[in-house]
């Protein structure tokens, strides 16, 4: 029973940065607006009144019995019937509901009074309190609930109150972990150092900045432990283990049980009782989630509605796949041509935003073009399109890709091509990823990891495949292959990781790498390397590359032609010694300048266009 | 990776010991009278004295606690103070009859939450809206409910199935396999429902890692993908997701085999602790934590296999 609560501390979104009293009421209002929210308000709602006035709304006390009406079915006196011992229902369950509502918040209560300070602490302090407090987190969550809760029961006997407390301590490690993770990564936030520096308290800081942080977590997994401890007092009720002199729900549901035979209704009251208060509870916080993270679910929505559209389209693309378009003449000698490419993604309003807008340039063999911009500007987008690896909601909103003079996007197409993209992927275009270590799958060897998609594209053994691996390993400067290909990617630098999926990418033998800021995350001293292998490597095989940068010191030391990108759009094309000489685009200019002035090529940058994009 | 087992083993050991201690002073020390509870009002206060010298309640907690700690490592767990019979004992018949139903349970919930939420993550639609849904309803329902529900209706009112199971294995597999049916359906509705939409967030978490379009643009078919990479790094968090399961299936359990009246670990713990037969009651505690450190250690060891940087270290 204890499981359903950690999951949902896992489950439950840390959100990090400042969301505090600004967002606080437009989730309000999406939770109104939602009508899981509104069904879980009113439904909880209802029970608390119910619950609260239970003592004028009951006709007779939770324990007055007649003893000449039992197991009676409903009438107007007791409108739900009565039980064995000729005990009004309807007035035991608004006293059970009372019962169950205190009992859960009492849990929670407790639960939150050791919790949120252990974890509050924990995470800002760190240091032997985490450690010690650590210990204990895993040994109270290794306890199951219940027994527990027995045992407490033994020592202390029959209370409600007694088993919550104890429960409430039992539960609050998930309260802990929650609030030391979400302050733990906002401690070393910008804004919170500012914050020291300024001279705030610590104590001021945790109430202005983290505890903002937690608040919305926090009310989230009450709503998923009220639940599990209504669950779980009921439980022990049921058990014939709770206050005998109390009208709970759960001895109602025992109550029932036992007379199954005679008057299965008696069942029937409790437990729906029970689920709707429990259920109440899961939809709240399934809908306080929601408004969280409302942009995010809108995607999910939107892709759903794309997978139909996309059924769809793709039996209509059978029938224009034979007939597909011949390129257009003249341009089949390119490696590659995008024309007029526009990518987009649906929005909440229906709507679509372009990151890539009316792109086109061309790569031919051997040659290296650089595509420059600044974060957001759309070339990473533009790269994965001619991979044909966007993201799942991405669609092509215009124009044309075309490789080796065959269409990958023709044009009216929506996505790509995947059927074609999957044949040349791998095989003749391949791809060098911008940060080393998270696009190795650590679970496999770099040699298997070298080595399978060589077996796979081009069907040679694995024995010839391992040669050609540690050959390639050699090619891309690693000293001792043999390591390097036993190795775990855990146990590799990032510089070697890198030459590790440049290898990769070189393994098939392709027409066409693209490079997506293959030397950003690298340490400034592994970068001349990377970039001179690069160098070398597209020269000897004679490969066509696209590199995808922000840099153009990079450009100005790699590229023939480079392409400038501002805002999805292509600002400026052409050789490398025409655009550094003599840059035509203000945008152009501006960038070359903050690199000349020796700014960082990342600072912000003044948009000559309106209506930045993304 | 020896070391590594070790050094769980060693810490699980610790846990044994510190909650033993917890739970024996918890109860010593909180339960009143004993020996008054045992005797009845009736007792003279002679008897009573009597009955906690037998009992050894005479002797500081600490000694206590040393002397049950002594015999508890030589297998001998004491005797129930109401029906004098070893704790050891009942533990003895009692245990296989609630774990076969326990792992029996968390066998088939591993396989449907797994196949579920494996097809939600990967095929979205439908799948997925089912797999959200039931998880809000398992959620809302507790699992002894659900036995409950089971019990009136297939057994009671449909007559499909026996409402109580006392039936023993000797009887007969076939028959031993009908009645075991529904309580491991009571119990494993709310896993599956529950690990279904874990297992499904944990499989589109990894789907979205960056390796996976590495290896998409290496040429690396989706099916490939999923069962060999996507599958095996998602496999710990399911695992964790199983084991928290498990754990908490050792408590609903107790329900369980209350509702259906089977002779497992559920009634001893719900009779002992009624009567406050604290020997029974510390058996039934040291049984759980055992079981509890013992899935720990497997669920760390299959990461460790699973998780080279836990291997090789």
């Amino acid at each position: 029973m204890s499981d359903s609560v950690d999951s949902a501390a896992v489950a439950a979104p840390v959100r990090t940065g400042q969301s505090g009293t600004v967002v606080r009421s437009t989730v309000v209002r999406r939770l109104l607006r939602n009508p899981m929210g509104i069904a879980s308000l009113v439904i909880l709602g209802s029970i608390a009144l119910l619950a609260i006035f239970a003592p004028v709304l009951a006709p007779f006390e939770e324990n007055f019995a007649n003893i000449t009406k039992t197991l009676a079915p409903a009438d107007s006196v007791n409108i739900l019937g009565t039980d064995s011992a000729g005990r009004d229902t309807w007035s035991r369950l608004l006293f059970g509901a009372q019962l169950t509502l205190l009992s859960a918040l009492l849990c929670a209560g407790v639960a939150i009074a050791i919790g949120l300070p252990a974890g509050l602490i924990a995470g800002y302090y760190a240091g032997k309190f985490e450690a010690v407090s650590n210990w204990v987190v895993s040994i109270l969550m290794s306890l199951p609930g219940l027994i527990v809760l027995l045992t407490i029961r033994a020592a202390f006997g029959p209370s409600v109150w007694i088993s919550m407390v104890a429960f409430g301590v039992l539960i609050s490690p998930s309260y802990f972990r929650l609030t030391r993770t979400a302050v733990q990564s906002v401690r070393n936030e910008l804004y919170v150092d500012a914050a020291r520096v300024s001279g705030l308290s610590d104590w001021s800081i945790i109430a202005r900045h983290i505890f903002s942080v937690v608040r919305a977590p926090i009310i989230i997994q009450t709503a998923a432990i009220a639940g599990v401890a209504i669950a779980i007092q009921s439980g022990l009720e049921f058990l014939g283990l709770g206050d005998p002199t109390k009208a709970t729900w759960g001895v109602m549901l025992s109550e029932g049980f036992k007379n199954v035979y005679l008057t299965p209704k008696l069942l029937l009251w409790p437990a729906l009782a029970m689920a709707l208060t429990i259920g109440g509870l899961v939809l709240l916080g399934n809908a306080i989630r929601d408004a969280l993270e409302d942009g995010e679910k809108i995607k999910h929505r939107k892709k759903k509605v794309h997978a139909a559209e996309d059924a769809a389209s793709a039996s209509a693309s059978k029938v224009a796949r034979k007939t597909l378009a011949a390129v257009e003449a003249g341009t089949e000698h390119h490696l590659v041509k995008v024309t007029n490419l526009g990518v987009g993604y649906p929005q909440a309003d229906g709507s679509i935003k372009k990151v890539v807008d009316d792109v086109s340039f061309h790569v031919d063999r051997g040659e290296i073009l650089g595509i420059v911009g600044e974060s957001g500007s759309g070339k990473s987008q533009t790269a994965f399109s001619i991979l044909g690896l966007l993201p799942d909601n991405a669609r092509i909103v215009g124009g044309a890709i075309q490789f080796d003079g065959n269409y990958t996007v023709a044009p009216g197409d929506e996505r790509v091509n995947q059927a074609r993209l999957s044949k040349l992927r791998g095989k003749r275009i391949s791809y060098i990823p911008q940060e080393p270590m998270s696009n190795l799958d650590p679970a496999f060897t770099i040699g298997y990891q070298l080595v399978t998609p060589m077996v796979r594209v081009l069907g040679i053994s694995k024995d010839e495949a391992r040669k050609r691996a540690l050959k390639l390993l050699t090619d891309v400067g690693i000293v001792n292959p043999e390591r390097t290909f036993n190795a775990y990617p855990h146990e590799v630098s990032g510089g070697m990781a890198q030459r590790v999926l440049i290898a990769g990418a070189i393994s098939c033998e392709p027409d066409l790498v693209i490079a997506d800021e293959p030397t950003t995350a690298l340490d400034v001293t592994v970068q001349a390397d990377v970039l001179d292998l690069l160098r070398e490597l597209q020269q000897r095989l004679n490969i066509g590359v696209i590199l995808v940068t922000h840099n153009f010191g990079v450009v100005a030391d790699l590229c023939d032609r480079v392409a400038v990108m501002q805002n999805g759009r292509l600002v400026e094309e052409g050789s490398v010694r025409d655009i550094l000489r003599n840059p035509k685009e203000p945008y152009t200019q501006t960038l070359l300048a903050s690199m000349l002035e020796g700014k960082t090529p990342m600072s912000m940058l003044v948009s000559s266009q309106k209506e930045p994009v993304a | 990776m020896i070391k590594f087992i070790a050094k769980r083993l060693g810490s699980g050991l610790v846990v044994l010991f510190v909650v033993s201690a917890l739970t024996f002073t918890l109860l010593y020390t909180s339960s009143g009278s004993i020996a008054r509870n045992i005797l009845g009002d009736q007792a003279t206060p002679e008897q009573v004295a009597l009955k906690e010298q037998e009992l050894g309640l005479d002797q500081p907690l600490v000694v206590r606690y040393f002397a049950w700690l002594g015999d508890a490592l030589s297998g001998n767990l004491g005797a129930s103070w109401f029906t004098s019979e070893p704790v050891a004992n009942s533990l003895a018949t009692r245990i296989p009859v609630t774990m076969t139903m326990v792992f029996a349970a968390m066998i088939l919930i591993a396989i449907c939450a797994a196949l579920i939420g494996v097809a939600a993550a990967v095929k979205r639609g439908w799948v997925d809206r089912v797999v959200q849904v039931a998880a809000i309803v398992g959620d809302s329902i507790p699992g002894y409910v659900i036995g409950v529900f089971l019990v009136t209706l297939l057994a009671i009112q449909l007559g499909f199935f026996p409402a109580t199971s006392t039936i023993s294995p000797e009887a007969g597999p076939e028959a031993w396999v009908y009645s075991m049916t529904l309580p491991v359906i009571a119990l494993l509705i709310n896993g599956v429902t529950g690990g279904a939409q874990q297992i499904r967030s944990a499989v589109i978490k990894q789907l979205e890692r960056d390796y996976v379009r590495t290896l998409r643009s290496r040429g690396i078919g989706e099916r490939e993908i999923l069962f060999k990479h996507v599958l095996r790094s998602a496999a710990p968090a399911g695992l964790t997701v199983l084991s928290l399961q498990l754990i908490g299936m050792l408590g609903g359990v107790v329900i369980i085999e209350q509702i259906f009246a089977l002779p497992g670990m559920g009634p001893l713990a719900v009779t002992a602790t009624g009567q406050s037969d604290l020997p029974v009651v510390m058996g039934v505690v040291m049984y759980t934590v055992v079981v509890v450190i013992v899935v720990n250690l497997l669920v760390d060891i299959l990461n460790g296999w699973l998780n080279p940087k836990v291997r090789v270290s």
